[in-house]
């Protein structure tokens, strides 16, 4: 009960800071956009290749804005020794993880709501399916849970905001790939059950990265 | 080994051949110290002695690499979440969260040590620090020694028995800084247990009771103020720090 | 002495090997000759796995412990790792050239994954020179090596899948002839064995190399 008590002070203190300065969020969804624009560029507006392309654009722009968003997450931590404020507190490391990392979950998944109907909106897309929110949040969790551990690593290192991206775009390959391949399905309009395979994959995912994240998280901080 | 925790009562904090080593960087080499309840403890040396990593060792901030730490009779490699509740820390770093309020930021700090009725203990520490007028302001905006003061009400919110600190003068000015040692020294009632450190001679010589010289992470020489006057110790400081150098 | 041993049973059964591959066994029918290099290139894929294998059980111990010899054996045991990783690409692509006509096909799942395996374990040694002390790099290259192998089934398995093909068993799917069967299991002992000589080749410089530092730091 505590241990939940101290995670939600640490998720609403975020929300807080989140809400007044709209930083994380406000960033991410001008790069979102940008790299909307590029992507059309890139491709061209030939709806045939937009079907082909789609969901690979969906989540490499989900990817990378996760990165931006998830390297925020503990530069705030770190700028007046914050951190160690929650270390030195009757608090576990693993309270301080969870709470970072639904913090982030929520901040992606507002930034991905608003970004999936621009998405529809510029390439035409039906993205308002149950489908493809329910791939949508599946992953996003499965990218803050290996996120926030990195993102606590990388900030403590002398490259700060490089290290993220190298550490964590390789080994969400999988789940990026799953990702991928299900919305592609989704989009087409394919039933539940020809998606089975990939959500499996991904909620595999999700589940032990949560596990493992949340096992090895006090190794990273503590010296 | 149950006789040897009970022993350990009497003392506010006992360290035993205390090490630590970042890989073959050995900073902490070998601390023995007995602090007593209600004791103050001034820590002095030259940057890179290991102040600051003893201090983060007893914060529970930092693991140590050998040797054992009781603190309240907890061993704070097993039961350190109960030695944080007995502790409070200061140091040169605020812990504020510059994008909340005063308020805001003292709220998740009670709310994280329990602290119960937690409105009316931030109006009291608020207070005690002279900053109830800002209590509502973003901390960004508060300048660095307005900012220290909120940090002194933080360590209070809990009444902690045990003061850690780390050069926690930093951007304060001289009414600030009598009211940390004022507010540091007793809760009121009861004297704290102090431990801190400090590149000014002449204020640890003030407010400490017992008085240690760190370098290359051990304890070079130790006093107390009562037999020592303040030449006395910079002679102490200077034989002891340069021989080593 | 005991590596001495090892050095000869190596070097014996890296011979034997090459009798098996290059002179004793049967020419495969449909791909011909090429594919000798299949002894080569499923022991080096073999070896990349059971390296990275040892990383992790080093690190978990490492983390656990905070004993210098742990990250010393997960370390090593990268670096060896990377190697055979490396020649599993390199195999790999000299495999399919012939057989599909390109160096590198993306749906070649073992391929793939051992493509986004030796990035893993790239960042392995990317984030030791990225800490600010050494023992900082020891513990996040241990959770970057926990993490990296955990990682890898589920990467083998959507790579699998992405090629529409089902997961199975690798190589033992009851197709392979009798000698072939033995080339292989030599070839796979003698690169365990050199793997193992590896192994403890850079265990042994590494701890020296400890030693070194100690004493230079205990002269000043």
């Amino acid at each position: 009960m505590r241990f939940w008590r101290n995670v939600a002070a640490i998720t609403w203190k975020d929300a807080l800071a989140e809400m007044r300065t709209k930083e994380i969020a406000s960033a991410v969804l001008v790069f979102t956009l940008l790299v909307i624009i590029i992507f059309n560029f890139a491709f061209g507006v030939n709806q045939e290749v937009v079907r082909l392309v789609a969901s690979g654009m969906l989540w490499v722009t989900f990817a990378f804005a996760g990165v931006l968003a998830l390297n925020r997450a503990f530069i705030v931590e770190k700028e007046e020794g914050c951190l160690e404020g929650l270390m030195v507190a009757p608090i576990s490391r693993e309270a301080i993880y969870v709470g970072k990392m639904l913090g982030s979950l929520f901040f992606i998944l507002v930034i991905e709501a608003i970004a999936l109907p621009v998405f529809a909106f510029f390439f035409n897309l039906n993205v308002f399916s149950l489908q493809l929110v329910v791939i949508t949040i599946l992953t996003t969790i499965g990218f803050v849970a290996v996120g926030t551990l990195f993102s606590a690593l990388a900030v403590n290192t002398k490259a700060r905001e490089m290290v993220l991206p190298i550490l964590f775009l390789p080994i969400v390959i999988p789940i990026i790939i799953s990702a991928v391949k299900a919305s592609e399905l989704a989009l087409s309009g394919e039933s539940w059950s020809s998606l089975t395979s990939w959500l499996q994959i991904i909620v595999a995912f999700d589940v032990i990265f949560l596990v493992v994240s949340f096992l090895v998280f006090a190794f990273v901080i503590e010296e | 080994m149950a006789k040897a925790g009970s022993v350990s009562q009497d003392y506010a904090i006992e360290i035993r051949e205390l090490t630590k080593s970042f890989g073959h960087n050995r900073i902490l080499r070998g601390i023995n110290l007995e602090i007593k309840q209600g004791e103050s403890i001034v820590i002095f040396g030259p940057n890179g002695a290991g102040k600051t990593t003893l201090i983060k060792v007893l914060a529970t901030i930092i693991t140590l690499s050998s040797g054992k730490v009781v603190i309240d009779g907890l061993d704070i490699k097993d039961r350190a979440e109960e030695v944080r509740r007995r502790i409070g820390v200061v140091t040169h770093q605020t812990f504020l969260y510059q994008n909340l309020t005063a308020y805001e930021n003292l709220e998740f700090y009670s709310r994280i040590y329990d602290v119960p009725e937690l409105k009316k203990r931030i109006n009291e520490v608020m207070e005690m620090v002279g900053m109830i007028s800002r209590l509502h302001q973003r901390v960004g905006t508060l300048s660095r020694g307005m900012q220290q003061r909120v940090t002194i009400a933080r360590s209070l919110l809990h009444n902690p028995a045990i003061m850690l600190l780390d050069e926690p003068e930093t951007g304060l000015d001289q009414q600030a800084t009598s009211m940390l040692w004022d507010a540091m020294q007793t809760d009121g009632q009861k004297k704290r247990t102090l431990i801190f450190t400090t590149h000014n001679l002449e204020r640890g010589f003030e407010v400490g009771e017992r008085l240690l010289i760190l370098d290359k992470g051990r304890i070079v020489y130790e006093g107390s103020r009562q037999v020592l006057d303040l030449s006395a110790l910079e002679k102490a400081y200077k034989s002891n720090t340069m021989v080593s150098a | 002495m005991k590596r001495n041993i090892l050095l000869g049973v190596g070097f014996v059964l890296m011979l034997a090997s090459l009798y098996l591959v290059f002179v004793y066994v049967s020419t495969e029918r449909q791909m011909g000759i090429v594919q000798r290099i299949f002894y080569l290139m499923v022991p080096v894929a073999w070896l990349a796995l059971l390296s990275f294998f040892i990383v992790f059980i080093g690190s978990i111990f490492y983390l656990v412990k905070r004993e210098n010899k742990w990250d010393i054996l997960a370390h090593s045991s990268a670096e060896v790792g990377v190697v055979f990783t490396t020649l599993a690409l390199i195999t790999g692509s000299i495999w399919a050239k012939p057989i599909w006509g390109v160096w590198w096909d993306w749906g070649t799942p073992r391929l793939t994954s051992t493509l986004i395996l030796w990035f893993i374990y790239l960042t392995y040694f990317m984030v030791r020179s990225f800490a600010k002390e050494e023992s900082q790099g020891a513990r996040f290259a241990a959770v970057v090596g926990i993490v990296g192998f955990v990682d890898t089934p589920i990467i083998i398995l959507a790579t699998t899948l992405w090629r529409g093909m089902h997961p199975g068993p690798l190589i033992f799917q009851g197709g392979l002839a009798p000698d072939m069967l033995l080339t292989l299991l030599v070839s796979i002992a003698a690169f365990t064995v050199l793997y193992s000589i590896l192994l403890i080749q850079r265990i042994s410089m590494k701890s020296i190399e400890v030693e070194i530092t100690r004493f230079k730091e205990s002269g000043n």
